[in-house]
Order: structure tokens, then sequence, then C-alpha cells
């Protein structure tokens, strides 16, 4: 019970105490929360969370431990994590380790013992922000001075820092029917493991690959992965997804990929005021009226007003809705073979409803071969 | 998809008497569902046979038949009905049994009524183990290897081939009956007989053993449309080998990572479209070996349970509500979700909080029974809890149990650490405390976790509650433990009852230190999702953290309190008037405020009363509600605490000495009732006679009592509900043994005991100006049995006019002498023309809903409006009471008889002879405008005395009894009864020209010769007249056939104004005189008087 206090600050000068866990230090980030009942490994591994604090709502996190095979990438991406509490021993037969040695490992700073809930009502109402967690600036007012003195991540182009340094290949399980080009703004390794299950050999290339290196692989399809950031700011990737369909090469897009199809195809986004972070938002496709229960990560959404009926690619639509708020959540294209979803259909976290979304893909490369 | 316009009417079947396994968590489903469905616009026809629910209130459906569930009955309902369709899924196994068997009859085809809900195929495949396994087999579904034998020998070769431990289930049959854990070849066989017998079609299922693996539940629902939602996923402390009823749950689910919990939701939907569940609410039950993982699927009931209830409790989810919309042809998607008022129901609830149940168990009341918790559900209501973490919702569930010693102190029983590893591996009522005694004694967790089979999760969780105990000691005072201390261990869910003996202070203090230093709880909602969306409907918790949400209000608020776990002797009832006190309130313009922890009621519902605290009833957590309220608009108006049982009375004089105003009868009245000596003056003073008697608080004063008013007496420790350890003693020797059992009772009460008494139980409404009596009952046991467990009828049927307006005269003088302001209970017994008071109640009692059903008056509502000072006179200008009462005005023009459902078959080796000392768990009535009829249904209403109409009567009446019964048994002979006697009882009939064959005692049989038991074991007696000899031992002969009787299904009779009533009864029977005719078809019949 000799926990170091902890403090989260928020930009608007609200302050929250709690104990420190994992690694000592400061943490900036937006502070987003999540609403997953399971799932902190794959959600702190998500490289969508990249700069961010994440605030888990259900209360005991790291009951089960951590496991490499539940890692959604090589390290822990957010930059700090908000709890009500957690747990200081872990069980499950999956485990390898516990949740605060691997914050501890990864360098990552987490703080329990939060009213988590009012931080989420107060987020939900002001908006995700700025935010820092400190176990050595318990001042909150210091604190909150450097928390303003920090950069925001609202127009910045995040993929960058998260993307493969240089492109690999991942072969398909069983027999390669598809080859894929996949542009890494940030992918989780579920989407490449469901790729990889649905018969595609993969190559991943890095967020800022220009599209005549990927024409000149001749792939049987494209896909935009998720990632973090504004995709207002992912200005490369927008131009490189023109070309490619101006190619009509087939393309799918989840959650970031999603944002940059849109932007591609003259759609606007814009940033919601906290955000779609869980395991169990209601998405029905407007074509099916089936009702998916989906996992969601994103902060920024499409504007489904500005998706262009006739545009620069044809017509485009949208196909998915949020049932919860009427958000957008998917495009498809009518004249050109691209689709995308807002949400995440590699789940992991969340529910697998959304899984055939890959044959969806696969079905759209093979009509075009 | 919207509604279909193909059904017009709807036909709900509930689940009938309280029994357990099948609780009140069905009122709260069916009244849901019946009252969402009206809203509809449709026509909905109910059937329950349980007078004490919500659903059974005329309002809440268009045709409300209050008969046994049979089928037979049942289809006389759909036979003047014609409903489109029949609902089954809502009143547990009960209706879905119902519904098949009229499938089965043809009934529903012959009628053209549809099934919705769940489909005839699809209950069977989930009811047959051996159809289920193969149905999961083949989606690729692991479930534990198993067999179905109808014989010992085809049992013998599965045993032979999958050794022990294994699984013994009794198929179709309710909460585990005949179902248990066999470990060895010597218990097999019997285990085997017995669950063949308890089966109605003679099978059981033998199922590889999964103790000691992980029990999980998922709530799942699916529309037309074929969306699936998880709406919550559960988690048994207890590990598989303890039915889930009589487990430890909580949720969420707790030690389940994300890849294994979405690979159970996959699980979860495959089997609900394998087994076909059409529409509605299904709960899927899995078992996972914590060491490698591997899952199986366990049951699945296609149908809302009480997991489910608990779910809806826990999540803010109706699922009865939502499932009966999906039976109607909606999609979750067209349902919007009444928490957030903004989203929908196609969603799946996140929790930002952790729910505990407990299950509450009875096993005081039946001594002589093993406490080992197995496949079998014994426990008899539970309690829920809120917390943010487990810890606070297990403090704050052990509270709520009002068992024990309200939280976790390190105590067990075992004195050594052999005895305490033996009571580790065993599951019982209390391996919790166990536990934590194990780990207060520096055992390993693992060793723990590896004994109790709790996950090691769990035992962490308990050991910080130990550490915090620890660190709290040894600061010895208040004044010692710092603020940041007190805190955490609020946060750990430590009452202030279990910090005063941690810290040597007492309770008052503790909390006012804690005021002092701002050590107060706020208040959380629960808002299915995590308040990503602000929540529509204050449903609170308390917690210990930094933000409350209690919206401020200024309407006029009163704060009516629940009455926590369901038990024997303060069940269903109290809800069924907490319920109604706030429909009244409501409708009266004041703000309702619902504290209780029962998640099976309808209370807890959160669109019951306006406001939902699911809290503790304890002194601490109902003022930290009161200050709340109190905080946000101002003080409520007081508190209602004489509708929910002794649970709130409790409270009543400490609320009152915090300053909470308690709105009617005040707790000095209540004081003045219950304490012997006053109420003794009150009586003489008015000149109404009751029992001699006086209170002991030793075994020479008791006898010295017992001398001076002469035995046979009744004992009674004083301050009880539903008669606890009240006995009928004989002797001086019985004195000192009933004394040495009830050691540390404090006062004890001593009455004479009049034999041959006829009992009569008066409800009625005393505004402090005038008296309204809603029923005078009469039971027909004679007095000596607890009125709970008497059959009563309404009107009284051997009383006079002269009689009943003598009882009401004495009723409105103790009424007005107590003080009374609101219902009061007296309970009478009349010999001869000697009327004298046994005791009274000025509170709710247990007949209440009983007589509310029986006349149409809601005594309930009029209670609680003439507590917040409404009069009976204002009350009857707005049409609440009627112009003239029970005695006052003409009798009823039919009749209504309650009789008790005692659960004799949970507890073998249990004496089963009924006495001062509640047992039944439940009620039913049976109405006609014939006393037989009306008897002979609320017989057949329990399904446990289904009285015969031809067959083998066996005798065996107490000498006392042997003139008044020729008449009866001569009747039965005459309607073609073989009668069966014993010796002396053969003599008595064969000397009346009663033709009677003699059949041996047990204790006078010689060696080879087929005894009365051995008779009833055979099948071959149809009916048992038993009158108990009087003052004799446990186990006697009439001990064992009453036994034999009870546990073999054959009604047993005990009493002679039971037998005269049964034998009217049987006569109705045979006249084929029994048709069924709706409460509102009664009710319009007494308002046209």
């Amino acid at each position: 019970m000799t926990a170091p206090d902890a403090v989260l600050v928020l930009e608007d000068g609200t302050a929250f105490r709690g104990e420190g866990f994992g690694a000592g230090g400061t943490a900036h980030g937006e502070v987003v929360f999540n609403t997953a009942l399971t799932g902190y490994q794959e959600v702190l591994t998500d490289p969508s969370y990249h700069r961010q604090i994440v605030t888990m709502t259900t209360p005991h996190q790291g009951n089960y431990g951590v496991t490499p095979a539940d890692a959604e990438s090589g390290r822990v991406q957010a930059s700090g994590l908000v709890v009500r509490s957690v747990s200081r021993t872990f069980s499950s037969h999956r485990a390898t380790g516990g949740l605060p040695e691997a914050l501890t490992g990864a360098g990552v700073v987490g703080i329990t013992e939060v009213d988590t809930r009012r931080l989420v009502r107060h987020v939900r109402s002001a908006g995700a922000m700025r935010a820092a967690v400190s176990t050595e600036v318990l001042d909150a007012d210091a604190l909150l001075a450097e928390v303003l003195r920090a950069p925001g991540t609202d127009g910045a182009d995040l993929t960058a820092e998260v993307t493969a340094g240089a492109a690999y290949d991942l072969p398909a399980d069983g027999h390669a029917r598809h080859r894929v080009v996949a542009y890494d703004f940030g992918m989780k390794r579920s989407i490449l493991r469901l790729l990889a299950a649905s018969g595609c050999a993969v190559r991943v290339v890095p967020a800022g690959t220009p599209a005549e290196d990927v024409l000149a692989l001749e792939p049987d399809g494209v896909f935009l992965s998720n990632g973090p950031g504004d995709p207002a700011a992912v200005r490369h990737g927008v131009a490189a997804i023109q070309r490619l369909l101006e190619h009509r090469v087939p393309t799918f897009g989840i959650c970031l990929g999603h944002q940059l199809l849109a932007r591609a195809v003259g759609a606007s986004t814009y940033k919601l005021r906290f955000g779609h972070r869980g395991a169990n938002q209601p998405v029905r496709d407007e074509a099916t009226r089936a009702v998916e229960i989906t996992s969601h990560n994103h902060g920024f959404a499409v504007d489904a007003a500005t998706i262009p009926a006739d545009g620069p690619f044809g017509t485009v639509a949208q196909s998915h809705v949020n049932l919860n708020d009427g958000v957008n959540e998917g495009l498809r294209c009518d004249d050109v073979p691209a689709f995308s979803v807002q949400y995440h259909p590699e789940a992991a976290p969340g529910p697998h409803d959304a899984r055939h979304l890959f044959g969806r893909f696969t079905a759209l490369m093979a009509a075009g071969a | 998809m919207p509604k279909r316009d193909d059904i017009k009417s709807v036909l709900v079947i509930g689940s009938g008497p309280i029994i357990i396994g099948q609780a009140c968590e069905f009122d709260y489903s069916g009244t849901q569902a019946c009252r969402v469905l009206r809203e509809e616009g449709l026509r909905v026809i109910l059937v329950n046979s349980n007078p004490a629910t919500i659903m059974t209130d005329p309002e809440f459906a268009d045709a409300t038949y209050v008969e046994p569930l049979t089928a037979d009955v049942v289809a006389k309902v759909v036979q003047r009905e014609r409903p489109d369709a029949l609902l089954p899924t809502l009143g547990g196994q009960t209706a879905l049994n119902v519904a098949v068997e009229l499938h089965e009859a043809g009934v529903l085809d012959t009628y053209g009524v549809e099934l919705i809900g769940a489909g005839v195929d699809s209950i069977r495949m989930a009811e047959d183990r051996t159809a289920f396994s193969r149905a999961m087999d083949e989606i690729g579904l692991d479930t534990a290897a198993s067999a179905r034998a109808t014989t010992v020998a085809e049992a013998r070769a599965f045993a032979d081939r999958s050794g022990f431990p294994l699984l013994v289930r009794s198929s179709f049959t309710l909460g585990g009956a005949g179902s248990g854990i066999v470990r060895d070849r010597d218990t097999f066989e019997r285990a085997v007989r017995e669950g063949l017998t308890a089966s109605p079609i003679g099978e059981i299922q033998l199922d590889e053993s999964l103790l000691g693996w992980k029990e999980f539940e998922l709530e799942v629902m699916r529309d037309a449309r074929d969306n699936c939602v998880v709406v919550c996923t559960m988690e048994n402390l207890d590990a598989m080998g303890v039915h889930t009823g009589d487990s430890i749950t909580v949720a969420p689910a707790q030690t389940l990572s994300d890849v294994e919990f979405q690979t159970m939701r996959d699980a979860a939907f495959a089997v609900l479209r394998k087994i076909g569940v059409a529409t509605g609410g299904a709960n899927v039950q899995f078992a996972v070996d914590p060491a490698g993982g591997r899952m199986t699927v366990v049951e699945m009931n296609p149908r809302v349970s009480r997991s489910s209830a608990l779910a809806s409790k826990a999540t803010g989810f109706p699922i009865a509500k939502i499932a009966a919309l999906l039976a109607v042809g909606y999609t979750l998607d067209e349902i919007p979700n009444d928490i957030t008022a903004q989203t929908l129901a196609a969603f799946e609830p996140s929790i930002d909080y952790v729910v505990t149940k407990i299950p509450r168990f009875a096993f005081e009341k039946f001594p002589g029974a093993d406490h080992e918790l197995g496949t079998r559900m014994r426990s008899v209501g539970e309690v829920m809890a809120i917390g943010r973490t487990f810890t606070e919702s297990l403090g704050k569930a052990l509270r709520s149990l009002e068992a024990g010693d309200g939280g976790l102190l390190g105590r067990t029983a075992a004195t050594d650490d052999e005895e305490l590893a033996q009571l580790l591996v065993t599951p019982t009522d209390h391996r919790l405390s166990d536990a934590d005694a194990a780990l207060t004694r520096g055992w390993e967790p693992a060793r723990v976790a590896r004994l109790t089979g709790y996950d090691p999760w769990f035992v962490d969780q308990l050991l910080q509650v130990v550490e915090l105990r620890r660190a709290l000691r040894a600061c010895e005072t208040l004044a010692n433990a710092d603020d940041r201390l007190l805190r955490r261990a609020k946060r750990a869910g430590f009452s202030d009852a279990t910090l005063a003996v941690l810290l040597g202070a007492d309770e008052v203090a503790v909390r006012r230190h804690r005021g002092r230093r701002g050590v107060t709880p706020v208040f959380k909602t629960v808002d299915t999702c995590a308040a990503e969306f602000a929540a529509d409907t204050p449903y609170h918790y308390s917690t210990y953290e930094e933000e409350t949400e209690v919206r401020p209000s200024d309407r006029e608020k009163v704060v009516i309190l629940g009455s926590g776990p369901n038990r024997i002797g303060q069940g269903i009832e109290f809800d069924y008037c907490c319920v109604h006190a706030v429909y009244a309130l409501r409708d009266a313009g004041y703000e309702t405020v619902m504290v209780n922890c029962n998640p099976e009621t309808v209370s807890t519902d959160y669109d019951t009363a306006d406001r939902l605290y699911f809290e503790p009833l304890t002194l601490e957590d109902v003022l930290a509600v009161w200050e709340a309220e109190t905080a946000a608009g101002g003080a409520p108006l007081g508190v209602l605490v004489q509708l929910g049982g002794q649970t709130p009375l409790r409270l009543a004089r400490d609320l009152e000495a915090n300053g909470v105003p308690i709105l009617g009868t005040p707790p000095a009245a209540i004081d003045l009732a219950e304490d012997r000596g006053r109420f003794c003056a009150v009586l003489d003073g008015l000149g109404i006679a009751q029992p001699p008697g006086g209170i002991a608080r030793s075994l020479d004063e008791a006898l010295a009592v017992a001398a001076r008013i002469g035995f046979p007496v009744l004992v009674r420790p004083s301050y009880v509900l539903g008669g606890r350890a009240m006995e009928i003693v004989y002797t001086a020797e019985r004195m000192r043994a009933w004394l040495d059992r009830n050691a540390g009772e404090g006062a004890v009460l001593v009455d004479r005991f009049l034999e041959r008494a006829v009992e009569v139980d008066v409800d009625a409404v005393y505004d402090g100006r005038e008296l309204f009596v809603g029923g005078v009952l009469e039971h027909i046991e004679e007095a000596g049995i607890h009125s709970g467990d008497s059959a009563c009828v309404i009107p009284p049927y051997t009383l006079g006019r002269a009689q009943l307006r003598q009882l009401r005269e004495y009723t409105e003088a103790i009424a007005a002498a107590l003080g009374t302001r609101g219902l009061i209970n007296i309970q009478y017994a009349v010999r001869d023309d000697l009327i004298s008071v046994i005791e009274a109640n000025p509170r709710a009692s247990r007949t209440v809903p009983f007589i509310s059903k029986a006349t149409g008056v809601p005594l309930a509502k009029v209670a609680a409006r003439v507590m917040v000072g409404a009069t009976l006179a204002g009350l009857r200008e707005e049409g609440l009471v009627p112009a003239r009462d029970a005695v006052t005005g003409p009798p009823l023009p039919h009749v209504a008889v309650k009789e008790a459902v005692l659960p004799f078959d949970r507890f073998p080796g249990a004496d089963t002879r009924l006495g001062p000392e509640m047992r039944s768990t439940g009620e039913v009535m049976g109405i006609d405008t014939d006393f037989g009829v009306a008897f002979a249904k609320s017989q057949a209403g329990t399904g446990q005395m289904v009285l015969p109409t031809k067959g083998t009567v066996f005798c065996s009446i107490a000498n006392r009894d042997k003139r008044a019964m020729i008449f009866p048994v001569k009747r039965l002979a005459e309607l073609g009864f073989d009668v069966l006697a014993t010796e002396g009882t053969a003599e008595t009939l064969r000397r009346a020209g009663v033709r009677a064959e003699v059949v041996a005692k047990v204790s006078e049989a010689p060696a080879g010769v087929a005894t009365v038991v051995d008779r009833i074991v055979a099948g071959d007696v149809d009916l048992v007249l038993n009158t108990p000899m009087g003052g004799s031992g446990p186990r006697t002969d009439g001990d064992a056939i009453r036994t034999a009787a009870v546990s073999h299904g054959v009604p047993c009779i005990t009493t002679l104004s039971g037998i005269l009533a049964a034998i009217q009864g049987v006569e109705a029977l045979r006249a084929n005189a029994v048709g069924v005719r709706s409460l509102q078809s009664y009710h319009r019949a007494l308002a046209r008087q």
C-alpha cells in the first residue's frame, strides 16, 4: 500500500488525484475514454492510441494479465492509462505477465484509484482535450502549466510516428489467392492476421509510400489501415489513394483508412467531441438493415452530408450508420471498386460481428481480377 | 421490422407460487411484459395462480386468471379467450412446460394459437440433455460427456465408462431438483433412483463432472432479423458444482480476456441460432477449465430467467420488456433505450461498476438438512449490490443479506487448520467467510484458491480486505485511523458496523466521525453505457468517490423502504405492498424514492419508482440516501417503513432518532404492540382477552410461567417474523431443549396454546378516525400452525355475523389504542364464543395482496395514502375505498382460498410437520363461487398436493380426532376410494361401517411386512390423511409417513379441518365443476353488489 501519489490534469484545469502505477514520470497526450469491458492490452498496443491518455471505464483493469498473443503492435502505444482499480495480481492461463509491469517496461505512466466516471462525464461534455498524468509534478497548477505548453494533436499527421520503417511481407495462411498492399498508417496486427486468413499475401508499406510504388507492385487490392491523428493532415495518403482509384485498384479502408478514402473521393472529415471508443457500438448496414455490434476507436469522423453523390469518382454513398448518434460508419463507391468502414471489423478488442467485411474485400478483388 | 399486425391478443403464462428456483423474478419479468404488450394495444390474457404478484393486479392485463397452472385449466382459458398467440418465455420453466403440454394435447392447434418467443422444438431441445449435446456437437461446440438413462443399469454402464465424480440430473425439473454430484459408487445408485423419481418422464442425464471449472453465464437477446446482443456477462465466484442460483455471482465477468470473451460470445449466438430461440432473451452457461482454457457449453434456457432479472438490474437493460416486444415482431433497432432516452436497444451495455449477487439461505428453518451446496438449488432469495469495485460491491452485498456478520471479519467455525481446509473444499453458505478466515490466518492465497476453486484474482481481492482489516485493527481506536485509511476501507466496502468492531467504537461514533472528516458517499448512476451518454433515469448506487449525480427536484418526495432479500416469512407479499405504495403515491402527485437490494423484484425495476436507490437496507445506507435526497431539493416528507416487513421496521426507531420522519404508525406504537407487557396492559384496558402467558428470560422463569398457565404452551423469541423458532411445547423437558437450542435470543414469550381453536387474521387500515377492514381470513388449519403455512379462506366460513362484528370492534379498539396510522394485522383465536388476541402487528401483513385480489380493494394503496395524511373518508370520495368494508358490507359472492407451498422436497431429512414456525416459500389462490372448487384449485395450484378423484386414501388419525373423521372418510369410501388405515383407525372406521384395509405402522411392523411407508413408496396411496399425535418426538411414525408422502408427491393432509375441506374439493373435482373466470369478472360482480 505504498503506491506513489499521482495526478491527472486536463487543459481546462480539471484535476484528478490517484495513485501511480507502471512507470513513474509525466506523460502528455489527449485524454480519451474507452468503454470496452475487456481488452485493455489490445487497446494499449493499438497505434491509433498514439499520444493519447486512455481512460478505461471498466473499473478493474489488469485482471487477466498480458500476453504477447494479444498485442496489436510491438509496443504500448498509449502515452498514459487512467483506471479506477488496477490489479496487483493477474489470473489467466494465457498470461505471461502483469499489466503494471508491462507499463513499467514500456515507460508508460498509469494512474489508478481515479473517479473515472467523473472524468468520463467531464470529457463527454467538455470534449477530448490535452492532459498530463504525473507522479512527479503533483501540484495541479504546475502540471497544468506543462499541459498548456505541450503541443496538441489536432491538425497533426501522426502516421509517420507509428508506421513501419520499411516495407515487409506477410504470407497468406495457406494458398495465396490475392496479393494485397497494405498502407500502414498505424496498423493493428489483427487486421494483418485477418487479411492473411482471408488468403491475402500482404506487402505492408510505410505511410508515405507513393502510389506509383504501389502500382508498380501490381497488387490485386490495396488496404488502407487504421491509425492515429487528424485525417486532414495525412495529405500524402489522400493523394496516393486518388491515384489508386484512378487505376481502379480494389481498395478497402478501416478507420483512418476510411477517413482518407472519404477525403480522396471528396468528402470532408471533422473532429467528434469525444469520439467513439469501445466495443458496444451498434452499426446498421443500410443495405441489409442488419445491426452489428462493433469495435470503435476514432476521434474524427466523415461528415455524411459531404459525401458526394456525383464527385470525381462517381457516386459515393453512406453504407453504414451508427445507431447511437447517426455518425457515418461506412462508404460505398458505386463507380470505383472501393469501400471502407469507420469501425473495426477486426475487433480486437470487441465483437466479431463484422469480420465478414474481409470477405467483401476479397470478393471485390476477385471481381476485379 | 415493425410490430406484427396479425397478433391482436396474447396469452401470458406466469410461473405460479414462489418456490425455490422460481421466485419473484418472474413477477418482475411478467409485469414488464404485460405492461408493454398492453401499451402496444394488444389484448393481454394472463394466467398465474400466485395472488401475491403485481402481474396479477387486474390493471396489468385485460383478463387475469388466478387459476392453477395446469395444462387442463389453461386449456379452459384458451377455449374461453381464444388468444392469437401464447407467450411462454416469461414464466420460467413452469410456463414452458405448460406450453409444451398444451401443444401435445392439441389445444394450440385446435384453437389456432401461435407459440411466440420460443417454439416447442426449441423448448424440448434445450431441456433434453442428449438432444442438446448432439446439437452442440453439430455446431462444433464442446459439452461434457453425457448420457441419458431411464434405468439404473443404463446409468451404471455410463459410470463404468466415465468414472467418478459425475453429475446426475433429472430431466424436466426446476432448479435442479433430483440432481446432484456423485463422487463414488456407494452413493451412485441412490442418486440415480432419486433422479428418476423426480423426473416427470422418469429420465436422468449423466454428465462428466466439470467440478472446479470456472462458470460463466451470458445473457443474450435475439430479434426476428437475427440481430443478437449480449446484455451481460456473469462470472460465478463458486466454481462448477454449485447451482448458479446458490453461487455468489459477479457482473461483468472479471477474469476473461477479450479473446476468451469473444469466443464465448460467438458460441452463445451459435447456440441461440441452433436451438432456435426465435426472438427474445436466453441465457447460455459455460464452463472453462482454468488450467488449459477448454470451454464447454453447460446449458441454455430459451426464456427469461433469474439470471436475466439479475442481468437487467445489473445493467439497466430491461430484458423481459424487450423480449416481449421482440416476440410481437419488433427488432432491436426499433426499440428505444429507456435509460438514455436517446439510444436504442440494439447495443451491448457497458457498465462502469461491479455487481455482486449473494444468495440468501434458510437452513435454520430446516434443522437436520445438510448445508453442503450442490447442483440442487436451495437458496430462498438473493441480494445484489453495486459498487465501483468488487470489494465494495461484495461488502455492500454482505450487509444487504441481513444475516451473518454484515461484513467479513475473518471468522470461521473451524477450530484447527485441518478442519478449515475441509471447510474450504466444501461448498456451503459460509465458505466465503472460511476463505477470509484462512487468509487472515496467513494461508497462501494460492492454497486458498486451490481449495475453494475461487479464481486467484478473487482471492487476491479478498486478501486486500484482509490487509485493510489488519491495518484498521492496528489503529485500535477511531481517532488513530487516518482519513486516508478510512476512505480506503469505505471504498473497499467496509460497513460502519464492521469499522466499529475493528476500531472498538460504536457505529454511531463511526458515522459521526466520517461525517466530520468528509468521508461520505456519493451516488452514481446505472446508465447502460458507462457514462458515454447522459442518463435520463435516476437509478443510483452509492460509492466513495468525488462526484454525485443525484438530480435536484422540487417536488414533494416520499422514501419507501423495500423488504430486502426474499426469505421464508418475508417474501414477495411485502414487495407487492411497497410497489403499491409507489403507485398510489405517484398517482397522488408525490415523487417516490425506492430503496431496496433485491434484484428479483418489481420494486427494483427502474421504472417502478421515480427514483431508485439499489442499496443495502441498513441504517448507514438508508441515512446516506436520505442525506442525498435532502441535498437534492430538500428533505423528503418522510419514510414508509410498515410495508416492507421486518427489514424496514427494524430501522424505524434509529431512523427516527436521526431526525428522519417515519410516516404512518410511529415506531413507538410498533414497539407498544411488540412489547409483551405493555401490549397486555392495552388489551386489559380495552377488556379484550388474550391467551394467558408471560415473558421469560431464563428456564426457571419460563417454567414458572408454564406452571401458572398450564401446558401446552407456545414459546417464541420476541421480535421475530415468520414465527422463527416458534414451537408448541407440551412438557418441561421440551421447554429446556427449546431454550438450549435458542440460547441468546433474549426475551422469550410463553403463552398458553389454545388447542382446537380457529385462527383468524384481520387486515385493516386505520386513519385515526375510522377503521376499514380489508378482510377477515379464517385459517383452515387450527391455531398453532403458522399463519403463513396455513391454508386460509375468505370470507370466513364458520364464523357468524356477531363474531365478525365483534372482531371488527376489537380491531378498531386496538388500532386506536396503539396509535395506528395505516395497516394493522391482528391474529385472533376463536374457540366457542371466546375471541382472544394472539398478536397485533401495526404493519403490512403477508395476506394483504391475497385479500386485495379476493376483494378488489387495493389495501396497500389505501394504507400508503393514509400514511401520508389522507383520510378514509377522502379516499372513499376518490373511489379508492368502497362505501362499506368486509364486515359492514354484504358477504363476498365468491370464495378465495390461499394455500401455502412448502419446500420440503429440497431438504431431505428435515421434519415435514407443520407448526408455529413458518416454512413455506410461497402461496397460491383458488377462487370460485363454491368452497370445494376453490379449495381444490388451491391444492392443484401448489403443484404438490393435487387432490385425487379416485384411488386409495390412507388414514391414521389421532385419538382425539377419530370421532370427527368418521363421516368424512365414509364419504370418501362412498365416492369409490379404497381405504387403508392403521389398526386403531381401521377399527373405529369398521365400527362405523367403513371397510378399511389394515396396514402396519412403521414402528410396529414385523420384518418382511409392508408398512404404510412401503405402500406410499410403491405408489399404492393417492391421499394421506394423518393428524399428528401431539407432543411426540420428531422421529415418529407420523413423520415417516409425511416424509414419504412429500417425497413421492402424494397429498398429505394433517388437520381435521383440512380433511373436511379436501373432501369438498374431491367432490367438486368429481363433479367436474372446475371452471375458470377472470379476476376482472369477479371484481365486476362485486362492484354491482
